[in-house]
C-alpha cells in the first residue's frame, strides 16, 4: 500500500510540476490575451450601452446606441452592402485570378524563377504606398491607365471618384497583391499525385476534364481556406480604401481644418472598420463605434469558426 | 503536414521545349504541339508579368519628371530628374518617419519573437488540458480585427497610461506575445520530430534548455519567416500609428508620413510617387535577400492538416 501511494504522490507532484511548467511557457501570451483581448472587448460591450464623449464620464443609455446604428445611421447599411460587395466580387475574384496564376506558374518551363519573383512583389508593396501609386495610376483626367484606355479608343472609366467605378478600382489593386495566393495555390498544385493526371490522360480527358475531375477535388480544401481567409480579410479591409477614397476626394491636410470622412465617393468606399475610426475618433461618439466594432467581432468569429469547424479542418487544432 | 514546408522547388530550367527524338511525322506533331504549348504559357505568362510590373514602371517613370509634366498625362520623362529622390529625402520629417519605422519594426518583431516562441512551443509540444481551447483562442485572436478593440484600447493607453502620442501603445503588446506569430511557430514546431526532444530529455535538459539548444536551432527557418512577417507588419501599418500618433508628427510612421507627405505635395504627383517607391524600397530589398524564408512562410499559413 505505502508504496502505491508513494507512487501517486510522486505522479501527482509530477503532474503540478508540468503543470506548473505549461503555465509558465504560456504565461506571455496568457496577459497579452486578457489585457488586450478579453478586457478590451469586455469593455467594448460595456460602452456600447453608455453615452460617452470621451470627456464628460459614461453615461447608461441603453439601447439607443443599438437603434442608432441600425435604423438610423445612414452609414451603417452602406458599409454592410459594401462588404457584401467586396465579399461576392473581390474575393472570388482573387481566388479565380490566384489559381490562375498558381496554375500558370505551375507550367511555366522557362525562367519559372523570374516570373515567380514578378507575380509576388506587389504582394509585398505596403498598402499605403501600393494604393497612392493605384490612385494615381487609375487617376481619371490624367492617370496612365486611362491614357492608354483613350488611345485604344476605349471608355475611360473615372474608377476611385466614380461610385459605380470604386470598389471595382480596389478589386485591381487586390488582384495585384494577389502574391499570397499564388503562393498557396503552387504549393497545393505541386502536391497533386501525378498518377492521377496520367490516369485522367489514359481515359482521354482534355485539359478541362483533368482539371475538374483531379485538380479540383485535390486542391478544394486550399479553394475553401482562401475563400474563408478572404473573408476574414475583407472584414478587416480599411487601409487600401480610406487612402484611395481620401486621395480620389482631393481632401487634404491632417488637423488642418478640413476632415476627411470615410467613404468617398458616395458611401461606395465605407467599410465596418473605417465606421468605427469615424465614429470612435472623428464623431467622438464612442457609444456607436462600440456597437459597430461588436457587429464586425461578431461576423469574424462566424467566418473563423467555419475556418476552424473540426470536419472542415482547414486550420488543424489537433495535430 | 510536413510537405506544407517544403518550398515550392524550382522547376528545372529547361531550355526550351523538350527535345523530342525520332523524325516520325506523329514524333514531329507532337513537338510542334509542345512547342505551340510552351509558347501559349510564356505569352500568358509574360502578359502577367506585364500587369504585375507595369505599376512599377510607371511609379518610377513619373518620379523622375519635373513637376509640370508629372501633372500632364505624359508616360515618358522629358528630363529625368534624379533629384526628386533628394527633394524627399530632405523633406521635413522623411528622417524621422525612417527612424521611428525601424524602432517600431525592429524592436517590435524582437519582442514579438522572443513572447511567442515559448507560446508556439508549449502548443504544439506540451500536452494539457485545455490545449484545444487555447489554440482556437490563438486563432479567434489572430483573426479579431484591429478594430473591434481599438476604443477601450485607446481610452487605456491615453487615460490610464498617457502613452498617446508615441508609438509604445503599438510596441508594448507584442512583448505578449503575437496571435498570428504563435499560430504560424506553432505549426511550424508540429514537424519538429519529438524524438529529438526525448533525446535531449534523456541527455537530462529540462524544458528550457531543450527549448534553447534543440528547438530554436531547428525552428530557425520558422523564426526567420515569423520575424520577416511581423517585422512587414510593422512596416506597413496604417491603423495603429494613425489612432495612437497622429497628434505628434515626431512619433510618425513611413506609412503614415506618406499620406501626410501626399497631403502637402498634392500638386507634385513626381514627388508622391518617388515617396512611395522610397517607402516601398525597403521591403522589397529584404525580399531579395529573404525569398526563401519569405515563401515557406507563407505556404505554412496555408498549411494543411
Amino acid at each position: 500500500m505505502t508504496i502505491l501511494h508513494g507512487h501517486s504522490a510522486a505522479l501527482r507532484s509530477k503532474r503540478r510540476r508540468e503543470g506548473l511548467r505549461t503555465l509558465a511557457f504560456l504565461s506571455p501570451w496568457l496577459i497579452g490575451f486578457s489585457v488586450f483581448f478579453v478586457y478590451p472587448l469586455v469593455s467594448t460591450v460595456y460602452f456600447s450601452f453608455m453615452k460617452y464623449d470621451g470627456f464628460k464620464p459614461p453615461t447608461f443609455n441603453g439601447l439607443t446606441n443599438w437603434t442608432y446604428v441600425f435604423s438610423q445611421y445612414p452609414f451603417f447599411w452602406a458599409a454592410m452592402s459594401n462588404t457584401l460587395w467586396l465579399v461576392a466580387i473581390m474575393v472570388t475574384a482573387r481566388v479565380i485570378f490566384g489559381l490562375g496564376i498558381g496554375m500558370l506558374i505551375t507550367k511555366i518551363k522557362t525562367g519559372a524563377g523570374f516570373f515567380r519573383t514578378f507575380f509576388y512583389l506587389p504582394y509585398l508593396a505596403p498598402p499605403v504606398a501600393a494604393t497612392l501609386a493605384f490612385a494615381f495610376l487609375l487617376n481619371p483626367g490624367t492617370g496612365p491607365v486611362n491614357q492608354l484606355l483613350g488611345d485604344l479608343g476605349l471608355p475611360q472609366p473615372g474608377w476611385f471618384n466614380d461610385p459605380t467605378w470604386s470598389k471595382p478600382a480596389l478589386t485591381l489593386l487586390a488582384l495585384w497583391g494577389i502574391g499570397d495566393l499564388m503562393v498557396i495555390f503552387m504549393a497545393a498544385l505541386l502536391d497533386v499525385p501525378k498518377e492521377q493526371y496520367e490516369a485522367a490522360e489514359l481515359d482521354g480527358a482534355g485539359s478541362w476534364k483533368r482539371f475538374r475531375y483531379v485538380t479540383l477535388p485535390n486542391i478544394s480544401p486550399i479553394v475553401l481556406f482562401a475563400v474563408v481567409t478572404g473573408v476574414i480579410q475583407t472584414m478587416q479591409y480599411y487601409t487600401q480604401p480610406i487612402i484611395a477614397g481620401k486621395t480620389a476626394s482631393g481632401v487634404i491636410g491632417a488637423g488642418a481644418g478640413q476632415i476627411y470622412e470615410p467613404g468617398y465617393p458616395g458611401k461606395s468606399t465605407l467599410t465596418l472598420p473605417q465606421l468605427v475610426y469615424t465614429l470612435g475618433f472623428q464623431r467622438f461618439d464612442t457609444g456607436s463605434a462600440c456597437v459597430v466594432a461588436l457587429v464586425l467581432f461578431a461576423l469574424s468569429m462566424a467566418f473563423t469558426a467555419l475556418l476552424m469547424r473540426r470536419r472542415s479542418g482547414l486550420i488543424t487544432v489537433e495535430d | 503536414m510536413t510537405n506544407a514546408v517544403t518550398a515550392p522547388p524550382v522547376s528545372p530550367a529547361a531550355p526550351g521545349p523538350a527535345r523530342a527524338t525520332g523524325r516520325s511525322p506523329a514524333s514531329r506533331a507532337a513537338r510542334r504541339q509542345e512547342l505551340l504549348h510552351w509558347i501559349a504559357v510564356h505569352s500568358l505568362g509574360i502578359a502577367a508579368a506585364l500587369f504585375f510590373v507595369m505599376p512599377f514602371v510607371f511609379i518610377l517613370l513619373t518620379s523622375l519628371m519635373d513637376d509640370r509634366q508629372a501633372l500632364t498625362s505624359a508616360l515618358w520623362p522629358r528630363s529625368w530628374n534624379w533629384d526628386n529622390y533628394a527633394t524627399v529625402w530632405q523633406a521635413p520629417g522623411f528622417l524621422t518617419w525612417w527612424r521611428n519605422t525601424l524602432i517600431y519594426a525592429g524592436l517590435g518583431t524582437l519582442l514579438t519573437v522572443v513572447s511567442s516562441i515559448p507560446v508556439a512551443y508549449a502548443l504544439a509540444k506540451f500536452r494539457f488540458r485545455g490545449r484545444r481551447i487555447a489554440m482556437m483562442l490563438v486563432i479567434s485572436a489572430m483573426m479579431l480585427p484591429p478594430q473591434v478593440i481599438i476604443v477601450p484600447m485607446y481610452l487605456f493607453w491615453a487615460k490610464q497610461m498617457h502613452l498617446t502620442g508615441t508609438l509604445w501603445p503599438l510596441i508594448i503588446p507584442m512583448a505578449f506575445g503575437d496571435a498570428f506569430s504563435i499560430f504560424l511557430l506553432r505549426q511550424f514546431l508540429l514537424t519538429v520530430p519529438n524524438e529529438y526532444l526525448d533525446a535531449a530529455k534523456v541527455d537530462g535538459c529540462g524544458e528550457l534548455r531543450t527549448l534553447l539548444r534543440i528547438v530554436i536551432p531547428l525552428a530557425k527557418p520558422g523564426i526567420a519567416a515569423v520575424a520577416l512577417f511581423q517585422f512587414f507588419y510593422c512596416w506597413n501599418d496604417y491603423f495603429g500609428p494613425q489612432i495612437y500618433a497622429s497628434d505628434n508628427p515626431a512619433a510618425w510612421t513611413l506609412s503614415y508620413g506618406l499620406e501626410s507627405f501626399k497631403d502637402n505635395h498634392h500638386t507634385n504627383w513626381n514627388l508622391t510617387m518617388a515617396a512611395t517607391l522610397l517607402v516601398m524600397a525597403p521591403v522589397i530589398a529584404v525580399f531579395f535577400f529573404a525569398q526563401k524564408a519569405f515563401i515557406e512562410g507563407v505556404t505554412l499559413t496555408g498549411v494543411k492538416g
